[in-house]
């Protein structure tokens, strides 16, 4: 029997956004734990002791690790050859709102004029955001990414002379991670968009983010800036929960895109300890292949 | 020192506090965020009363995750701390009218906090953020719900009993230490090297 793919799609969402509030990616979970396990002051180390236990908890009783379960955000690649085209959005949008039920997720779509919607879906028709790719193929990857409203607060774009060039560029990316300092649960992990508008660059650092801990960028000058710029962030000892004890910073990713030549936008989008997406792909006749978490 | 605390709490004790210091609290505790906390201010300058009493209890910077049961009563499901430097612009001032004795957050608070914690005796303890499942297990029932309709679940007061909430770290004490201060300084000063030595 065929398969109704528009069902499919939005149980899928609906699973990934459990997935996402329950489950730390492992390469996250495990670098919050070698951060427990190194650092020396009592106060860090405490810190980092209850988010592990916190994480460890969240995971065996599939609760949320934490009460912020985020706006919702999807990064959706459509096949040219997938069968769903406008009802991909149409289904995701219906998945938020079962995850909202039955996770329970906390609703967090406030209407400027109406107030809380009560189940993460915008009145207005932008919440959740979509990053939608078209790509070739008979496939659907749905990646999806909730972002707690404490590590949003302290996200930060500027538009720096062209002339200050990648000196620049880190320069900005202390002073925002500075200002971050102990408000947005750290440890953080950082990602940085340079170039494009003003708009791309922020869109680029939050894509950075779900590149997985410790995979550096391909082009190994990219990758040298994000390995210095770890090194650092974590010389601002802001430490586990800003009590100058412990990691700072998990890492940092970085991309670039062309920029104008007048321009050089950065974006810097923070993400607290809990840095959480999940993705999965479904194919043309509606199997679902879960993405390793 | 580890102290160990019930509400409502006499300001003599908070006295003995410092920052540093570890704090877990049995008693009432209930959320206000910042709705919340600019609804109350107003009623109180409309010459109204809150729902709440606040007096003497824990005033927790959270918006949980909340579930009702198969009996229609409400369940917590997840409630760590939200950030509490957005309530900073009237913490002092909520202090002064309504005298909470412990303010639960993260992130830690300003120098405005610091001086009316310091005037009005009350103490501001954090918990770790994002620890929302170690919070919840502590919250051991929920006594009731203000303001839920209008507000929504993450703004509205939820009036908690709690056993033995914390571990809290004393950032702020009643002496007018501020341990968020000292450690955002250290902050600054080391963003200055960094950026020299770029």
């Amino acid at each position: 029997m065929m398969k109704d793919i528009a069902q499919v799609i939005e149980d899928t969402a609906a699973k990934l956004l459990k997935i996402a509030a329950t489950k730390l990616p492992t390469e996250v979970k495990e670098s919050l734990l070698k951060g427990e396990k190194e650092t020396e002051g009592a106060l860090g180390k405490s810190q980092l002791q209850a988010i592990n236990e916190n994480v460890s908890i969240a995971e065996d009783q599939s609760k949320p690790m934490c009460q912020d379960t985020g706006l919702v955000s999807f990064f959706v690649k459509v096949g040219d050859k997938f069968p769903l085209r406008s009802e991909v959005k149409t289904a995701l949008i219906k998945g938020t709102k079962k995850a909202t039920q039955n996770v329970p997720l906390r609703p967090n779509a406030v209407d400027m004029f109406e107030g809380n919607t009560k189940n993460n879906v915008g009145l207005r028709g932008f919440v959740p955001w979509f990053y939608f790719d078209l790509v070739e193929g008979d496939n659907c990857e749905i990646i999806a990414m909730p972002k707690g409203g404490g590590s949003s607060n302290v996200g930060k774009m500027k538009m720096i002379p062209p002339g200050k060039g990648i000196k620049g560029v880190k320069e900005f990316v202390v002073e925002a991670l500075a200002a971050a300092g102990p408000l947005a649960c750290p440890p953080y992990v950082v990602g940085v968009g340079v170039g494009g508008g003003e708009d791309m660059c922020m869109n680029l650092a939050k894509k950075a983010l779900l590149r997985p801990l410790y995979q550096y960028h391909k082009d190994e000058k990219i990758a040298s800036i994000e390995k210095e710029l770890l090194n650092v962030l974590n010389k601002l000892e802001i430490g586990a929960m800003g009590l100058g004890e412990g990691p700072s910073v998990l890492d940092v990713h970085m991309e670039f895109a062309a920029r104008h030549p007048a321009s050089l936008p950065v974006g810097v989008v923070i993400s607290c300890w809990a840095l959480r997406h999940s993705g999965a792909t479904i194919d043309n006749e509606g199997n679902v292949e879960w993405h390793p978490h | 020192m580890e102290f160990h605390l019930t509400t409502p709490i006499p300001p003599k004790k908070l006295k003995e506090i410092k920052i540093g210091d570890i704090v877990y609290l049995t008693g009432t505790v209930v959320t206000a965020r910042d709705e919340a906390h600019l609804k109350a201010l107003e009623l109180h300058k409309e010459g109204k009363k809150p729902p709440v009493d606040f007096e003497g209890i824990g005033l927790f910077h959270c918006g949980p995750v909340m579930k009702k049961n198969e009996q229609g009563e409400w369940t917590v499901v997840a409630a760590g701390p939200t950030t509490s430097a957005r309530m900073e612009i009237f913490q002092d001032e909520f202090i002064k009218v309504f005298h909470p004795s412990v303010i639960i957050g993260k992130g830690g608070m300003g120098e405005r906090t610091s001086k009316a914690c310091q005037d009005e005796k009350c103490i501001y303890g954090y918990f770790t953020g994002g620890a929302a499942l170690l919070a919840a297990d502590r919250i051991k029932q929920v006594k009731d719900v203000f303001w839920l309709e209008e507000l929504g679940m993450p703004e509205c007061l939820w009036v908690y009993e709690v056993e033995e909430f914390g571990p809290l770290t004393v950032t702020i004490d009643t002496h007018g230490g501020n341990l968020t201060d000292e450690s955002k300084k250290n902050i600054e000063a080391n963003k200055e090297k960094i950026l020299q030595e770029l």
